[in-house]
């Protein structure tokens, strides 16, 4: 992607004076304004992943920004941040993901439709977040749902979808990371480790505390091998080896969805996945594959999914499903920060000579 | 600045843990000469060593402008948002976060008692507050930014949290220990994306730094 070169306003000296005015017209925090040279670029990172979402069969949808929170609830997903009263004193909340309504969609305005159904959106999410830059809490995300189309295959799709759009963002050094949200409950079950016991080490890992993560697992009072691979599985995150580097019957019945989606995944999408047997999601509907979008450019992820096979049946119609979401301030940043390094690479611009134009006298 | 060996860069904390920290990378092959006679510059580029005080450690980490990085366990639950891994406890810089008040009959709970909150100063504003709060008292916090133990001693608050090693500053100022909220070391933290994308550098720091 090429910057735009294009300003809207003049350049002028700066006014002091009139810069020191007090400021009278505040927007709320986590919010920002947009404007024309930022928008553009935007603009057309966001044209980009629309391209192929259309391309591959997946119609674009809105919902409104506001639902009822009773609505978003049953999902179970994070808490809205934003609530309002209505006119008749229902509460209403700003949507915190576009997951949930789109759910909602399916189940009722789509009750009686064959599977699979395949729908994207770009909308704005809200969270109460700490601001910061990539994270504010009033977020545009582009994104797909998967509807009916189950794992291993449906996960597949999902995925080569995400490298596609990704690609033609113009991101060159992202990677996805893959794991599987059941993995770890899995092994726990397995083990039989007790219900209040699995919450603390499950929360352990959501706050990515491994120090705690020890000492807990030391408590349990498993024998070493048991414990030591309670340990070592979430630290584990590479290659296709991870997933086949051990020949422990526990172990390998826990990592077998992970190795059937990896088997039918081309070999473009295949190079770009890194196994991260630790991921967990924040979001508390996922139940298999989960997945996050790195890349060197950002110190956060640009986005993630995952499936969620029960979530549908809790609107009324029980279908599984798979999805995910790209914060597309974070591509923004994220190419923008490729675009530097690249330039870095290239050296200074003091370097390259210009021809003077011969002028003819 | 890519290359102590792992291509990593390494947030390291001035400070009280900044001696025991140089003396762990020294012992895992990381040559630390310059940051022992430099205490000005802050930026090593050949090892991949960059100095801060350790509050702001968290921060350059959680935004992948160090990829992993040492620093207390206080100031991590100081910071509870920031999203980082805490891969490993160093256990050393030990020390202890705790509830003092001048010797003698307790002031706090004199406060408490008569006036239903005590005002407690502190550097941990989040960690005093949140103690205070699952322990079922209230507290005014009064957040200071220097040496804590004059609060108490000019009649501003009845009651402080602060870290202590030795306690002995507190004794000096007529301070007795009322409750312990936590002991702290030195913990390895690492970048959620560096996480992934070096993974195979900072397993082998991490094994390294458990093996000394």
């Amino acid at each position: 992607m090429v910057a735009p070169t294009r300003t809207d306003a003049q350049v002028k000296p700066l006014d002091w004076q009139a810069l020191m005015r007090p400021q009278i017209h505040p927007i709320p925090s986590g919010t920002r304004d947009v404007l024309p040279d930022e928008m553009r670029e935007l603009r057309e990172i966001s044209e980009a992943v629309r391209g192929i979402f259309e391309l591959d069969g997946y119609g674009e949808m809105w919902t409104p920004t506001l639902e009822y929170e009773a609505v978003l609830a049953r999902a179970g997903g994070v808490p809205p941040a934003y609530r309002v009263f209505d006119d008749h004193g229902e509460v209403l909340a700003l949507r915190t993901d576009m997951t949930v309504p789109i759910a909602r969609v399916v189940a009722t305005r789509y009750a009686t439709a064959d599977p699979p159904l395949r729908f994207c959106y770009f909308a704005h999410a809200y969270r109460g977040v700490r601001p910061h830059r990539g994270q504010m809490r009033e977020f545009l995300q582009a994104g797909i749902e998967l509807v009916g189309a189950p794992a291993p295959d449906g996960t597949a799709e999902a995925l080569t979808v995400l490298c596609r759009a990704l690609d033609a963002v113009g991101l060159r050094g992202y990677r996805i990371g893959l794991g599987d949200a059941s993995l770890y409950p899995t092994l726990l079950r397995s083990m039989d480790v007790a219900e209040r016991a699995g919450e603390q080490l499950m929360d352990a890992l959501g706050a990515r505390d491994f120090v705690t993560l020890e000492a807990e697992i030391g408590r349990l009072g498993l024998d070493d091998a048991d414990a030591e691979l309670l340990l070592r599985v979430p630290q584990r995150r590479g290659g296709p080896d991870t997933i086949t580097g051990s020949s422990e019957q526990l172990f390998a019945d826990a990592v077998a969805g992970l190795r059937g989606v990896y088997e039918l995944l081309a070999p473009e999408v295949a190079e770009r996945v890194i196994f991260d047997l630790g991921l967990v999601r924040e979001l508390g509907y996922y139940t298999g594959a989960v997945f996050e979008v790195y890349d060197p450019a950002l110190g956060a992820p640009l986005g993630g999914g995952g499936r969620y096979d029960e979530l549908l049946g809790r609107f009324g119609r029980p279908l599984s499903a798979v999805g995910f979401a790209l914060g597309i301030d974070r591509l923004h940043i994220a190419l923008t920060g490729e675009e530097r390094e690249v330039a870095a690479a290239i050296g200074p611009l003091s370097d390259v000579h210009v021809q003077e134009p011969v002028v003819d006298t | 600045m890519r290359s102590n060996g792992q291509g990593l860069t390494i947030a390291v904390p001035r400070g009280a843990l900044f001696k025991d920290t140089l003396d762990r990378l020294d012992a895992i092959g990381i040559d630390t000469s310059e940051l022992r006679f430099n205490d000005r510059k802050l930026l090593f580029a050949d090892i991949g060593v960059v100095t801060m005080r350790p509050s702001d450690v968290p921060t350059y980490v959680e935004a992948g402008a160090a990829d992993v990085g040492i620093t207390g366990k206080d100031v991590l639950i100081e910071q509870p948002e920031r999203d980082v891994y805490e891969l490993l406890d160093l256990r050393y810089g030990s020390c202890r976060m705790i509830f003092a008040t001048i010797d003698g009959p307790d002031p706090s709970a004199e406060a408490l008692r008569r006036l239903g909150v005590m005002r407690v100063a502190t550097k941990y504003y989040k960690t005093a507050g949140a103690y205070f709060e699952q322990t079922g008292r209230q507290a005014e916090i009064v957040e200071v930014k220097g040496s804590v133990e004059l609060a108490p001693l000019t009649g501003l608050v009845e009651a402080i949290v602060d870290l202590t090693a030795t306690g002995t500053t507190l004794k000096e100022n007529n301070l007795v220990i009322r409750e312990e909220l936590f002991t702290s070391t030195a913990r390895l933290i690492a970048n959620p994306v560096s996480h992934k994308l070096k993974a195979e550098a900072i397993d082998e720091l991490l094994e390294k730094l458990r093996a000394t």
